[in-house]
């Protein structure tokens, strides 16, 4: 008997039983259902949200494999800077190397699997604690979270914060399509609360940087927002920031191949080109503002927030989280607005705070992913007033008629 | 203000089988059947009883709630059975049709010299008031009340539809007949809608506001062209009959006699020669696609793949369809469905889904979900195939959570379940929108009248 034959007997057999979600999500990942449609529409178009889902992790992997990379040229290009060597950078020489992707693999890897290990047994034994079926939110869920933590993060705190995130984030809402937070970011925010001292600062961005400490190997992986926090001058090129040879979290560097799993995301219709667009917008005016401030001479070289001030505006777009938030976070369409009038304003207000955040904030000088979830809290109202507009216009017509 | 409507955001959903222009006359069947469940809201009072002799146009039932409202027999012939279901409801009532039919005789009459109540009482004494169908609810008409006006679409966008130029080809007089009688109905306009480049015989009547109709599917729903007309309010009542209807009634004021004989599809990949056929409502399915259908692991549909009823080879055509389609089941798994390339089914988007590619391509689809039912979760594609001036996924929630207050204000007057059929085609969490429409209309019929 073929495969196909077995797993569709074994499903006959769990059928309401307590297990049959945890088996039917194996075997609808291996076989499209053989589901026919009752009553309503006899057809059905191709899409299912497993394919939604599906289309965002592809658009993330770019991100990863970079961000593999990227970890290990960080480690040791902290290591020659700390040695005082300087050595012209080449994409194949440099970047592109074995040493480098072993780095990724050690460091980078088991972040992936911890991720999804732990927030797929979640999910699963809500599953069938509940007896629903397992939903695919946590395919994209999983996959973001390593792409947005420190590469230096240790493994069972990733593990607690999955935990925290996926039961607090999303479950306690009724799973996948009822939650009002971004699962990742939820994620996100309870490491970066409940170990800040780990989570900040200028060590854990760059692999075996908090090792290092205090020894005569010390090396430094300060990211670009701390440097001008702290108004230091920055030692990388605008073209490494844009394509992203410079430390920070492990996804979120490379501008360049962030954008093009927006050009994905917007041609497959899957992700908002209305949020994306915005948010960039939203930025991109807090950032004028700023630099108008500057120039204006209210904030002087002696204030604090001088630094990030000072920072021009379109690079405020490529450092950060903010292309990769705009891009990959703020999108998610349960937590944003569902309103095309209200995505403008949603993405608008994501990129205007990130900023501002990011500016009166110099401790962790990065706003974005409390920017998105701040957003997240107030999406449903803005979608309210949106919906109310056309309320309004529906009793102005009944007015017109009466009167 | 042009009186054309013209419509971007929608779906053509372009399937193999469309219907051949060559219509056969096919022979009577042994047997009709008239299901109460057509008329949706409607319970029925039977007046005829087991073994009782009908003329054709003779009422089988009443409405419970008015018995003003006959609805009658589509043939002559003796009524064999009463088929009840589950706490003793009338599923069908069956007649076995004798060979020569014999009709009863409502008398001819000239609508231009009645004046409305006495085209009310005629229509309802004929048993031609099943035909009026009034949003809001999408429910046969309340005779009590006032139409703002009146909606004929002459016009099929749906998947596969019938093209109705061909099928009301030669009943000007009929149409010119009904409308004259309709019109009196309505304090208000008579609006009829046919397709921008065609030559409908519904052109060329007289005594009505006709509109030009283009764009992609739902621009021939009736709803459609209601929200772009004259959209329903709070309070108002607008009344809608399609044009084979009207045919009907044309020939019961003409002839004085009910015939239900109309021109029927068959559509479909599972048919071997799609092509049309004439058939009096409540026909048997088989004896209309006789050797024509290819009944393997077929989906049998009375109307069209999108709002039409699941029926079975010995099931009958339902009182109002004039398509039937036939698509293969989709029964079958399918080895990494959900993330490979797809080329042979239709899809909104462009998620290595590849049909945006083809747009000309006649697709084969089949009854299978793609996937199974999930809460909703995107959000802006609906949207797209959405042209009412509503918020498609937010009125379905309000339907879902029963909040009457916001499922009138967010515009539950003004849809039908058709509206939401291509929703529901391209919703990526399989929700059933129909069902939660018509749920939630029922609801708001029950509570807000």
């Amino acid at each position: 008997m073929s495969l196909k034959q077995n797993l569709h007997n074994l499903k006959e057999k769990y059928k309401g039983t307590k297990m049959a979600p945890a088996f039917n999500a194996i075997h609808t990942f291996l076989y499209l259902p053989n589901e026919v449609t009752h009553g309503g529409t006899h057809i059905k178009a191709a899409d299912d949200l497993k394919r939604t889902m599906n289309i965002v992790i592809m658009a993330l992997i770019p991100c990863l494999i970079f961000g593999m990379f990227n970890a290990g040229y960080q480690h040791y290009a902290a290591i020659e800077r700390a040695q005082g060597i300087t050595s012209e950078f080449s994409l194949l020489g440099s970047f592109l190397t074995w040493d480098n992707l072993w780095i990724g693999i050690i460091k980078v890897l088991p972040l992936v699997i911890v991720s999804y290990g732990v927030g797929l047994l979640v999910e699963f034994i809500f599953a069938v604690i509940k007896g629903h079926e397992v939903e695919e939110g946590y395919l994209v869920t999983g996959m973001l979270v390593p792409l947005i933590v420190p590469v230096d993060t240790p493994l069972w705190m990733l593990a607690v914060a999955v935990v925290f995130g996926v039961v607090i984030g999303k479950e306690v809402f009724g799973g996948t399509g009822m939650n009002i937070l971004n699962p990742a970011l939820t994620i996100r925010a309870f490491l970066f609360f409940a170990y800040p001292t780990w989570m900040s600062g200028d060590k854990v961005w760059v692999y075996d940087a908090v090792e290092r400490t205090g020894t005569p190997d010390a090396i430094s992986g300060e990211t670009i927002l701390g440097s001008y926090a702290q108004n230091q001058e920055v030692i990388y090129s605008t073209w490494d920031k844009f394509m992203g040879f410079i430390p920070g979290s492990v996804g979120e560097t490379s501008t360049f191949l962030i954008l093009l799993g927006a050009a994905f995301l917007i041609f497959t219709k899957i992700g908002s080109w209305r949020i994306i667009l915005s948010t960039f917008i939203g930025a991109a005016v807090m950032g004028l503002i700023f630099n108008g401030v500057v120039n204006a001479d209210i904030i002087t070289e002696s204030s604090k927030f001088y630094g990030l001030m000072n920072t021009v505006w379109w690079e405020h777009l490529m450092i950060g989280g903010l292309a990769f938030g705009a891009v990959y976070m703020a999108t998610d369409p349960v937590t944003a607005s569902q309103t095309n009038k209200g995505k403008w304003i949603y993405g608008f207000l994501i990129g205007f705070l990130s900023i501002m955040i990011r500016v009166f904030n110099p401790a962790y000088p990065e706003g974005v992913f409390l920017a998105i979830l701040l957003m997240n809290v107030f999406a449903p109202t803005i979608d309210h007033y949106v919906v109310q507009g056309n309320v309004k216009k529906r009793r102005k017509r009944l007015k017109a008629k009466t009167a | 203000m042009s009186k054309d409507i013209r419509i971007k955001k929608g779906l053509d959903i372009k399937l193999v089988g469309i219907a051949d222009k060559t219509t056969t006359n096919i022979i009577q069947s042994s047997i009709y059947a008239v299901k109460p469940e057509d008329f949706h809201g409607i319970i029925p009072k039977l007046t005829a009883k087991e073994g009782a002799e009908v003329n054709a146009g003779e009422a089988l039932f009443h409405s419970k709630s008015d018995e003003r409202i006959l609805f009658p027999s589509p043939v002559s012939g003796k009524v064999v059975e009463v088929v009840r279901g589950a706490r003793r409801k009338v599923l069908a009532i069956k007649i076995s049709a004798d060979a020569t039919q014999t009709f009863k005789d409502f008398g001819a009459k000239d609508a231009n010299k009645m004046v409305a109540d006495e085209v009310k009482n005629h229509l309802l004494a004929a048993g031609c008031w099943p035909f009026i169908k009034q949003r809001p609810y999408d429910v046969v008409a309340n005779p009590n009340q006032a139409p703002k006006a009146i909606f004929v679409s002459a016009y099929a966008s749906a998947p596969l539809a019938p093209d109705l130029d061909y099928t009301l080809a030669g009943k000007e007089t009929q149409l010119q007949a009904a409308i004259d009688a309709v019109s009196k109905l309505t304090e208000g306009k008579v609006h009829v809608s046919v397709g921008a480049n065609t030559n409908s015989p519904l052109s060329n009547l007289k005594g009505i506001e006709l509109h030009k109709v283009s764009g992609p599917h739902p621009s021939g729903n009736v709803g459609t062209q209601i929200a772009k007309i004259d959209p329903i309010n709070k309070g108002e009542v607008v009344w809608v009959i399609t044009p084979q209807d009207l045919v009907v009634i044309g020939e019961l004021l003409l002839t004085g006699k009910l015939n239900l004989t109309r021109t029927i599809a068959l559509t479909g990949s599972q048919f071997k020669n799609p092509q049309y056929v004439t058939a009096i409502a409540g026909a048997t399915i088989a004896d209309l696609t006789k050797e024509n259908l290819d009944n393997n692991n077929t989906r049998i549909i009375s109307g069209n793949v999108l709002s039409g009823k699941e029926v079975k080879e010995d099931g009958f055509l339902g009182y109002y369809d004039n398509q039937i389609t036939a698509i293969p089941e989709g029964d079958d798994y399918e080895f990494f469905g959900w993330n490979k390339p797809i080329f042979n089914k239709i899809s909104a988007s462009r998620a290595l889904t590849f049909s945006w590619l083809t747009p000309n391509k006649k697709f084969d689809l089949n009854t299978n979900t793609n996937g199974e039912h999930r809460a909703f979760v995107v959000t802006g594609a609906y949207e797209q195939v959405f042209p009412l001036d509503i918020y498609p996924m937010q009125l379905l929630k309000a339907f879902m959570y029963k909040d009457l207050d916001e499922m009138e204000a967010l515009g539950g007057y003004e849809v039908a379940p058709e509206d939401f059929a291509l929703t529901e085609f391209i919703c990526v969490s399989k929700q059933p929108h129909q069902k939660i429409i018509r749920e939630g209309l029922d609801l708001m019929r029950e509570e807000l009248g």
